[in-house]
Formats: structure tokens, sequence, C-alpha cells
């Protein structure tokens, strides 16, 4: 324990003298990296635009409010679009991440060597790379529309699906398997009886939870061209329509909200 | 069937228990899916001959994989992806650090009713806005530019770690903060002696999953002009340059990748 000598008496310390010191120049050089960052966004900057910020945020708001209402009624096909990107996104996500995710977890997968690697190569990939990139990219081969966005999300969910399904597939209890594997059962039986059923509210969380994220995603896709609500913010930023995009964001807000508060009870009721 | 004795099971075929044990609910529930999946296929309009006409181009983007440009756009990528990490760096530090006394004000076990309720609302407000929301409003206040991208992933940062942190503290061990208490500490002592220990490990390893967080979404700010290398990014899609494009997604890949070994490491070291 560091203790201090000071007249004979001794004084706790939290750390020692080496230790403070490496601290101090840890602290100096995160310092150094934040104050040369801010450098570089500074250099790029139009302070101008920035002082002049309040007045600027100040207008929008008077433009924006009160939202246009009558506007809504022409939302109601968006809306059904962005759901749709969402939940057939995640189904077909789903679909593809269950065997990739058996491919990956350590235990069930055929060959660690060869399999495992390109398994995870699929999840780190479709993971790290955001929706709407996957959108822009998928609208520059199969065109704009709903389709595309649908493809993009469930890209997108496959990594994350997987991940969170290999994780669960590899924390199985060893014991149920091996005795479905004592009574005799081929592999695909030691799978349906043995690691599914222990799996299957994992996988039902899975699914709820990134239907949820798929939701929020999907509300934006339509920025970049791939169908859903983010398709009328877009043409309403465009002609600087801030009434309509003030309701859209309403809109948006509420789908948010009410998608949460669905995946969170669902959850519930299964955990 | 927890309620039949054993007796009465005998002889009769053992079946797979179902998920939903309801046999109503499970019925209504899987004739309700078929029916919005058939009313979402009937909705999407899918345009198969542009579709088939794509997957030629999707061919080639897949080949571009194997022979990605870094070159022929090299300032371009260098400079869009040192934006996206600046802004990355320095919106994780602002963000992290305003999201602490955020988050102890979110912790019902340490902060008084008004405060918490105000720190709550942050954290709801933060978390159910879009970061590519968030930017688009930025950028029309702001001006184009990093600093509009910096803002928004600040504010995003806050709403993620305040919340996860908060939920920490809640759940943290009380007996060693009231030993703190009790031997006089004064506020401020309190909680660097009795909670900041508990909570630090979670905190460094959140703090470095959202800086994680941060640059996968600074790849995409740059699409509505906050910034970042996805302006670059846009930019050959746009004009079908596919190995720049493949270029530019394997670095992101890369920098993922990397960031996500780092993290591990380092919250297998302090955990």
């Amino acid at each position: 324990m560091p203790v201090l000598e000071k007249d004979g008496a001794q004084i706790w310390r939290r750390h020692t003298l080496r230790e403070k010191l490496v601290r101090w120049f840890g602290w100096l050089l995160g310092l150094l990296v934040f104050a040369i960052c801010w450098q570089i966004i500074s250099q790029s900057t139009t302070w101008f635009f920035v002082w002049d910020a309040p007045r600027i945020a100040n207008d929008i708001w008077t433009r924006a409010t009160p939202p246009r209402w009558e506007y809504i009624t022409q939302l109601g096909r968006p809306i059904w679009d962005t759901l749709n990107i969402a939940t057939l996104g995640t189904i077909i996500a789903l679909f593809l991440a269950v065997p990739v995710a058996f491919l990956a977890a350590r235990n069930t997968t055929p060959s660690a060597l060869f399999i495992r690697p390109v398994a995870l190569l699929i999840i780190v990939s479709t993971r790290s790379i955001n929706s709407l990139i996957w959108a822009l990219l998928l609208i520059a081969i199969i065109g704009p529309g709903v389709f595309a966005g649908v493809i993009a999300i469930a890209i997108r969910s496959i990594g994350f699906c997987a991940k969170l399904l290999y994780e669960a597939i590899e924390e199985i209890d060893h014991a149920q398997v091996e005795a479905i594997t004592a009574t005799g059962a081929s592999r695909w039986q030691v799978m349906a009886y043995g690691i599914v059923p222990q799996i299957m509210p994992a996988f039902a969380g899975v699914a709820v939870f990134r239907w949820d994220i798929n939701i929020r995603e999907s509300t934006v896709l339509g920025l970049v061209g791939a169908g859903g609500i983010g398709l009328q913010l877009s043409s309403s930023l465009n002609v600087l329509a801030w009434p309509q995009v003030s309701l859209i964001l309403l809109v948006i807000l509420a789908a948010v909200v009410l998608s949460e508060w669905v995946s969170a009870k669902v959850r519930g009721a299964i955990i | 069937m927890s309620h039949r004795e054993l007796d009465d099971m005998l002889g009769t075929k053992w079946r797979k228990p179902h998920f939903v044990t309801n046999p109503a609910l499970r019925l209504s529930l899987i004739v309700g899916f078929i029916a919005y999946l058939i009313a979402a296929f009937m909705t999407i309009e899918v345009d198969w001959g542009r579709v088939y006409e794509g997957l030629d181009r999707g061919w080639q983007f897949v080949l571009a994989f194997t022979k990605p440009d870094f070159v022929s756009r090299a300032s371009d990528i260098w400079e869009g992806l040192l934006e996206s990490i600046v802004m990355t760096v320095a919106a994780s530090v602002v963000g992290i650090l305003i999201s602490i006394p955020i988050g102890l004000g979110a912790a019902r076990n340490i902060a008084p009713l008004p405060v918490y309720v105000i720190c709550r609302g942050i954290v709801a407000i933060s978390r159910a806005l879009q970061e590519i929301i968030v930017a688009i409003l930025l950028v029309a206040i702001f001006g184009f530019g990093p600093l509009a991208g910096f803002l928004t992933l600040s504010f995003a940062t806050i709403g993620f770690l305040s919340k996860l942190l908060a939920e920490d503290i809640e759940s943290m061990d009380k007996v060693q903060a009231e030993a703190i208490k009790a031997s006089g500490a004064k506020w401020m002592q309190w909680i660097n002696y009795g909670v900041q220990p508990q909570v630090m490990p979670r905190l460094v390893g959140l703090s470095i999953y959202r800086v994680d967080i941060n640059f996968r979404e600074s790849a995409i700010l740059g699409l509505v002009g906050a910034g970042g290398i996805g302006a670059t990014l846009n930019t050959a899609f746009d004009r079908y340059e596919y190995d720049t494009a493949a270029a530019i997604l394997i670095l992101i890949i890369g920098i993922v990748m990397a960031l996500e070994y780092l993290s591990g490491v380092i919250r297998a070291r302090v955990q």
C-alpha cells in the first residue's frame, strides 16, 4: 500500500509516485491528442456560421412549428413500407444468421480451422458496415426502392444476430447435449433436441431486439433512396418544407418509442 | 404438463413442448404473422428485370474487392478517414466527459428526484433520436463540416453511456459506499472512493465500445454533409468507382476490427 512518511506519521495515498507520474503523462498525452483533433475540426469549420447558429436554430424552430398535421394522410404508405423493410429484413437476416451462427460457434462448427474464420469474417464485415452504406451500395446495384432497403437491413442484421446467437450457442449447458447424444441421436437430432431448445429464448430475444433496432434504421434508409418514411423526409428537407419535416420527425419518434415498447414487452414475456 | 401426474402420462407418446404454450395465442400469432407476410409481399414492388440487370454490377462490385484501388483517390480517402478518426476521438472524449455527470444524475440511488428526472429526460431524448437525423438538423444549424458530426456523435454518446452507467451505479454494492460515507467522507469523496471503483471497469469497457460505435457511425455522417469518410464513399458509389468504394469499405472494416480487438484486450485487462 502506498504510504507517505511525513513527520514520523504515515499518510495513506491512493497511488505511488511512479503511478502518479505515469497517470499524469497519460492524461497529458490524451489532452494533447484531443487538442490536435479539436484543432483539425476547428480548421474546417466556418465559425461565422457557428456564431450565427442560435439565430438559425430559432428561425428553423419558428418555421417548423406548428407541424403540418394534415400531411399525415400522405404518410400512411411510407410507414407501412418502413415497417415492411424492418420486419422482412429481420426475417431474412435470421434465416441467414442461424447457419452462420452454428458455423461460428466453437462447439458446433464442423471445422474450427477453416470454416469458423470464414463465418467470423461474415459476421464482422456485415456488422461493421452501416445499413445506410449497404443501402447505398444496393441502390447502385439493384436500383432504388423498398426492396433495396429490405436487403440492406437484412445484410446489416446478419452479423449482429449471428454474433449474439453464436455466443448463446457457446454458453449452452453441455450436459443436456450429452444426454441426447447418449440416447443414440444423430448429429441433426442432437441439434434439434439438445441445442435448439436451449438457445430458443436467446433467439427470440435477439429477433425482437434486432427488429426494434431495424425499425429505427429503416426510418432513415429513405435518405439515400431505399424507401420508407425517410424518402418523405429527404424530399421535404430538399424543398425546405419545415412544417412537414417536424411532423415526419414526430412520426419517426412515435414509431421508435412504440417499437421499443413492443420489444421490451415481448422480451419481458420471453425471459 | 406440470399439473399432470407422471402415471397419467405413461404409455402416451412424448411430444415436443411448444414454445408458446397457450394454443389460442399460438394459433393467432401464426395466422396473424402469415397474414402480415402476405400483405407485406403484396405491397412490395420489385422490378425483377432491374434486379437481374443489376446482378452483373453486383458481381463487378464483388470482384472489386479482389483488386481494391487505394491509389487513384488516395488523398480523398486519407482526408475523409482522418476526419472520421478526428471526429470519433473528439466526440468520444467530450461525450464520455459529459455523460459521467449525467449518468450520476440518472442513477436513482445517488441523485435526488428532480435531478434524476432531468437526466433521464436527456438520456431518453438522446436515445430516441437517430444519429443521422440529429446530424441533418445540426448540419442545417451549424453548416457543413466535421463540427456537426462531432456534435452529433457527442450527443449520441451521452445517451448511450449515461444510461448504461446509471444502470451500473443503480446495481452497485451499497455496503462499500456506505462504509465510505460512515468514515465521514464528503459527497465528492464518497463518489470517488465509494462509487467510482465499483463502476470503473465497466465504464472503461463501455467507453471503448462506444469509441468503436462512434467510428462506425462517423462513416455515414458524411452522407448528410457532416464530415468524415461517408462523403468520399458516397461519391465513389455515385461514379460507379467500385474499386475505390471497395478500398474504403476494406479500410472501414479493418479499422473496426482493430478497434474491436483492442477493446477486447483492454476490457479483459480492466475486468
